[in-house]
C-alpha cells in the first residue's frame, strides 16, 4: 500500500473525454423483438451450453434451450418465443472474428413465455438457502454483465469468507453508459439483487462504486440503499481505468488483488450492477437472463441510446431501432474504444457479454497508421495503473523473449491501454501483449504435451527394459536349471563301451 | 501490426510533436547565444542540421525506410541541433560536418537509427571531434555581444577553463572572480544563456516531454559533491551554483541527458541515471584533462542505462514489496 494517498484511488491512468452524454441523453428503451434470434451456444466464459432442442421445435420465452456443459458453464434461454431453424456455426462477436455454434430461433411475433417458469419465483430470499439461490442464478444463465462473462453462480459460490461484496458502476470506458443509465433507472432492483447476493455470499456488507460524473445513478442508489446500512454507495474519481477491478478494489478499500490472484484472496467479490439486477429478476420473478441493456453509439449512429435488447438480437436491427445510420461507420466495435475489439460486421448477435455497440463515424476514431519505433519516452509507465514498465514489456514481447517479458510480470497486465493511449510512436503496444500471452500459453501447452509423450516414451522405455531383463533372467535361469540338471545326473556312460 | 486491436481512441502525442516541443524549448537560448556571441552559433546549427538531415534521408534511402515519417519526427533536428550548440562558434565549418558524419553515423545509424541507439548520437559527435580535433574544439571566442562588440578580442577563455588555468597558477577563486571572463557567478555571459537553457528545461517540465527525475539528478549529483568541498575550500573548489551555471550543465541536464531513448526509463533509474552524470561532470571537471564533462558523464552513463532499470523496477501492483527476482 502506498503512504501517499492517491486522490484517484489508484496509479497512473488517464483522464479521457468519456463521449457519454451521447447516449445517455435519452431513457432506456425497450427494443423490440426482432424477426430472428441468434443465440450462440458460448456467451460466457468456459464450455459451450449444449442444445436441448431439435430443428423444427416451438420455444417459448424463457425456455432452455441448452444446457450447461461441466461446472464453468451456463445454460441457454429463449429470449422469444418462435420456431427453432437452425443450429448451425453461425458469426458471433468475438475477438477471433470466428463463427461459432448457435441457436437461430424464428421469432413468431407472439413473445409467449413458459406458462410455468423452470423454477418457482422467491418472494423472501433471505430465508431461502443460499446453495438454492446459486442453483437459481446458474439456471438463470447468468454471467457477468460487464463484459467478461464469467457465469455468476461461481463468484457466489466462493468456497472462502468474503468480506465485502464490491458492485462495480464505476463504468471508466468512454461512450459506453448502460450500467450508468440502468442505476438510474433500476437502483430499486440493483439493491434488491444486492441483498441476494450478500446472502449468498453470506458477507457482511457492500460497496457499490460509482464515478462522480454518474450524478443520476448516485442519486438513484443513494435513495434505494438509504436504509440498508450495509450497503454503501461510494462516489469514486472518473479516472480511466477506475472500472478496472484491481483499480477499484484499490480505490475503494486501499487493498492490492495479488499478482495472478483473485479479490477473494482479499476477502472481496466483484459484481457488476446488471448482474445484481439479473440475479434479482432470475431469484424474485423466475426470469432467466434473456435480455440486458445495450449502449449503441457513435457518431455514425443517428440517435445514440440504451436498449434493454434480447439475446440473439441483431446488432443491425438495433442500430435501425436507433434511426440507422447516418455515416457509413469508419469502424464498428463491441464494447468501448479503450478495451473493446472491432466487427467485422453488424450482422452479428447481441450476447450476454455485449454491453456496447460502437459504430464511430469516419476519423471518430484513431486510423490504422503505421508504428514508429519505441523512443523509450516512458510515457507508458507513467501512465499504467499496475505499474509495469510497458516499453520493456514490448521490447521482450517483439523479441520473443518471452521469458523475460514474464518476469516483468507479462501476466499482470489488464490490457487497458493507457500506455498505447499515450505512445508517441503510435505503437500498438497491447497487442503485443496479448500476442505475447497467446505464445506463452502455446509454449506451455506444447510443454505439457510434449512432457506428456516424453512420460510415455519413457515408459514404454522401462517396460521393455524390465521385459528383457526379466526375458534374461529366464534364460540365466533355464540355463542354471540345465547346468544344474546336467550335474546332479550321473555322467553318461562311454559311448562306446555301452554299444559293447 | 495493423491497429485490429484496443485502444481505438485517437492519440494526440506524436514522436515529431515531441521533438518538436524539444527545439521549441532550445529556442530562447539559441537566440541569446546568438546575440552573445556572434552568427557563429547559428551557422554551426545550420552545417550541423544540414548535414544531419542529408545524412538521414541517405541512410534511410540505403536501409530501405520510408523518407517521409521519419524526415518529420525531427530527431535528426534534435541531434543537430545539440551538437552544433556544443561547438565552439569560431570553430571551422567542417567541424560541424564531421561531427554530424559521426553523430548520425557512429551515433545512430549504425544502431538501427531512431529508438535504437544506446548512446546520445549529439554526445558521440562531439566527442569524436574533441578528441581528434583539440585545437579546433578549444577555441572558444570572447564574448561579442550584438550591441557592444569587443573588437580586439578574437578568442577568450571559457569560465571553467579559465578557472582550470588560474587555480593552476596557485590563485584562488576569490581573486579569479574579478578576472575579465567571470560574470556573477560563473562566465560572463555564459550564465545568462545557461539560465535561458533552464527556462527551456522548465517549459519541457510543465509539457511533460521531460521528467523531474534526470534533471534533478544531474543537479544533485553535482551539488552532492561541489558543495561540501566548496564549503571546506572555497578558494579552491568553486560553488555549487558556479557548476550549475557553467559549461554545459543546464543543456546538459534538461536537453541532453533526457534524451529518452539511451537513458535509463524506470522513475528511479532515471533519478540513479542523472546523478551519475552529475557526479562525474564534476569529476572530470574539477581532476581531469578536459575542459568539461558532460559529454564523457552522458556517454559513461549511457552505457549504464540497461543495468540501472534492471534493478530499479518498480513494485507491480499485487506484487511484495521484495525486490523482483528477474
Amino acid at each position: 500500500m502506498s503512504l501517499l494517498t492517491r486522490p484517484t484511488g489508484f496509479r497512473g491512468g488517464l483522464h479521457l473525454d468519456d463521449r457519454k452524454a451521447m447516449s445517455a441523453c435519452r431513457p432506456i428503451r425497450i427494443a423490440p423483438v426482432p424477426p430472428q434470434l441468434v443465440l450462440p451456444l458460448s456467451q460466457h466464459a468456459g464450455n459451450p451450453a449444449k442444445p436441448v432442442v431439435q430443428i423444427g421445435e416451438r420455444v417459448l420465452r424463457g425456455q432452455t434451450i441448452a444446457v450447461a456443459d461441466g461446472f464453468v458453464s451456463v445454460p441457454v434461454h429463449a429470449s422469444s418465443s418462435g420456431v427453432v431453424v437452425a443450429i448451425e456455426p453461425r458469426p458471433i462477436p468475438h475477438v477471433s472474428g470466428l463463427s461459432a455454434p448457435c441457436i437461430v430461433i424464428q421469432t413468431d411475433g407472439r413473445d409467449e413465455a413458459l406458462a410455468q417458469p423452470e423454477w418457482a419465483p422467491i418472494a423472501d430470499p433471505a430465508s431461502v438457502d443460499t446453495r438454492s439461490l446459486r442453483e437459481i442464478v446458474r439456471r438463470a444463465g447468468i454471467a457477468g454483465l460487464g463484459g467478461a462473462g464469467f457465469p455468476s453462480f461461481i463468484k457466489l459460490s466462493p468456497g472462502r469468507p468474503v468480506e465485502t461484496l464490491i458492485i462495480n458502476g464505476a463504468e471508466c470506458e468512454p461512450y459506453i453508459s448502460c450500467d450508468q443509465q440502468l442505476m438510474a433507472e433500476h437502483a430499486d432492483e440493483i439493491v434488491r439483487g444486492i441483498r441476494v447476493m450478500l446472502h449468498a455470499l453470506d458477507a457482511r456488507n457492500c460497496i457499490i462504486g460509482v464515478e462522480d460524473n454518474k450524478l443520476q445513478a448516485i442519486a438513484a442508489l443513494r435513495q434505494a440503499t438509504a436504509d440498508d446500512p450495509d450497503i454503501e454507495v461510494r462516489v469514486v474519481p472518473t479516472r480511466y481505468p477506475q472500472g478496472g477491478e484491481k483499480q477499484l478494489i484499490q480505490t475503494l478499500t486501499g487493498r492490492e488483488v495479488p499478482s495472478e490472484g483473485l479479490p477473494l484472496d482479499v476477502g472481496l467479490v466483484v459484481h457488476n450492477p446488471g448482474t445484481a439486477r439479473a440475479v434479482w429478476r432470475a431469484v424474485a420473478h423466475a426470469e432467466p437472463l434473456i435480455s440486458r441493456i445495450v449502449t449503441v453509439t457513435g457518431g455514425a449512429v443517428a440517435q445514440p441510446q440504451n436498449f434493454e435488447a434480447r439475446l440473439g438480437t441483431p446488432m443491425r436491427f438495433l442500430i435501425e431501432q436507433a434511426g440507422g445510420y447516418v455515416h457509413a461507420p469508419g469502424r464498428l466495435l463491441m464494447g468501448g474504444p479503450m478495451m473493446g475489439f472491432a466487427l467485422p460486421s453488424d450482422a452479428l448477435p447481441v450476447i450476454k457479454a455485449t454491453n456496447c455497440i460502437l459504430a464511430a463515424a469516419p476519423g471518430e476514431l484513431r486510423p490504422d497508421e503505421p508504428a514508429m519505433p519505441c523512443i523509450r519516452c516512458g510515457e507508458c509507465q507513467a501512465v499504467c495503473p499496475i505499474n509495469l514498465l510497458p516499453q520493456q514489456l514490448y521490447w521482450h514481447a517483439r523479441g520473443r523473449e518471452y521469458a523475460k517479458a514474464r518476469a516483468l510480470n507479462l501476466f499482470d497486465c489488464i490490457e487497458c491501454g493507457c500506455c498505447a493511449q499515450v505512445c508517441p510512436s503510435h505503437i500498438p503496444l497491447v497487442q503485443y501483449y496479448r500476442h505475447a500471452k497467446t505464445e506463452i500459453w502455446a509454449e506451455e501447452r506444447e510443454r505439457r504435451k510434449a512432457d506428456a509423450a516424453r512420460e510415455r516414451f519413457e515408459a514404454r522405455q522401462r517396460r521393455l527394459e524390465r521385459e528383457q531383463r526379466e526375458k534374461e533372467a529366464a534364460r540365466a535361469r533355464r540355463k542354471a536349471e540345465l547346468a544344474a540338471r546336467a550335474a546332479a545326473t550321473p555322467a553318461p556312460p562311454d559311448r562306446g563301451g555301452a554299444a559293447q | 501490426m495493423s491497429r485490429a486491436s484496443s485502444p481505438f481512441l485517437p492519440v494526440a502525442p506524436s514522436v515529431g510533436g515531441v521533438m518538436r516541443d524539444v527545439l521549441l524549448a532550445l529556442a530562447p537560448g539559441v537566440v541569446l547565444y546568438t546575440l552573445l556571441f556572434g552568427s557563429g552559433v547559428l551557422l554551426n546549427i545550420l552545417i550541423a542540421a544540414l548535414t544531419c538531415v542529408l545524412v538521414e534521408a541517405a541512410v534511410l534511402r540505403l536501409r530501405g525506410k520510408p523518407l517521409k515519417p521519419f524526415l518529420l519526427d525531427h530527431s535528426a533536428l534534435v541531434t543537430a541541433l545539440l551538437l552544433g550548440l556544443s561547438l565552439p562558434p569560431i570553430a571551422p565549418w567542417w567541424i560541424a560536418v564531421i561531427g554530424s558524419l559521426a553523430a548520425m553515423l557512429l551515433g545512430k545509424h549504425v544502431y538501427g537509427g531512431l529508438g535504437y541507439n544506446p548512446f546520445n548520437p549529439a554526445m558521440v559527435g562531439f566527442v569524436v571531434l574533441l578528441i581528434s580535433f583539440p585545437v579546433q574544439m578549444t577555441a572558444w571566442p570572447a564574448l561579442q555581444p550584438i550591441w557592444a562588440p569587443d573588437v580586439d578580442a578574437a578568442t577568450g577563455a571559457t569560465a571553467l577553463d579559465h578557472v582550470r588555468t588560474q587555480l593552476g597558477l596557485q590563485r584562488t577563486l576569490s581573486e579569479i572572480g574579478a578576472d575579465a571572463p567571470m560574470g556573477l557567478v560563473a562566465g560572463r555571459g555564459w550564465e545568462w544563456i545557461a539560465l535561458a537553457w533552464l527556462a527551456g528545461g522548465i517549459y519541457l517540465l510543465w509539457r511533460r516531454t521531460i521528467r523531474w527525475q534526470i534533471p534533478a539528478g544531474v543537479l544533485a549529483g553535482m551539488t552532492l559533491l561541489a558543495l561540501p568541498l566548496w564549503a571546506v575550500d572555497p578558494d579552491r573548489y568553486a560553488s555549487p551554483l558556479f557548476h550549475a551555471l557553467s559549461g554545459a550543465t543546464m543543456l546538459g541536464a534538461f536537453f541532453i541527458a533526457t534524451d529518452p531513448v539511451s537513458a535509463a526509463t524506470t522513475p528511479r533509474g532515471r533519478l540513479l541515471y542523472g546523478t551519475g552524470i552529475g557526479l562525474l561532470v564534476y569529476v572530470i571537471r574539477t581532476w581531469g584533462g578536459y575542459p568539461d564533462g558532460v559529454a564523457f558523464a552522458v556517454l559513461l552513463l549511457n552505457l549504464c542505462a540497461p543495468t540501472i532499470d534492471r534493478y530499479t523496477q518498480p513494485r507491480v501492483y499485487g506484487q511484495n514489496r521484495s525486490t523482483p527476482d528477474a
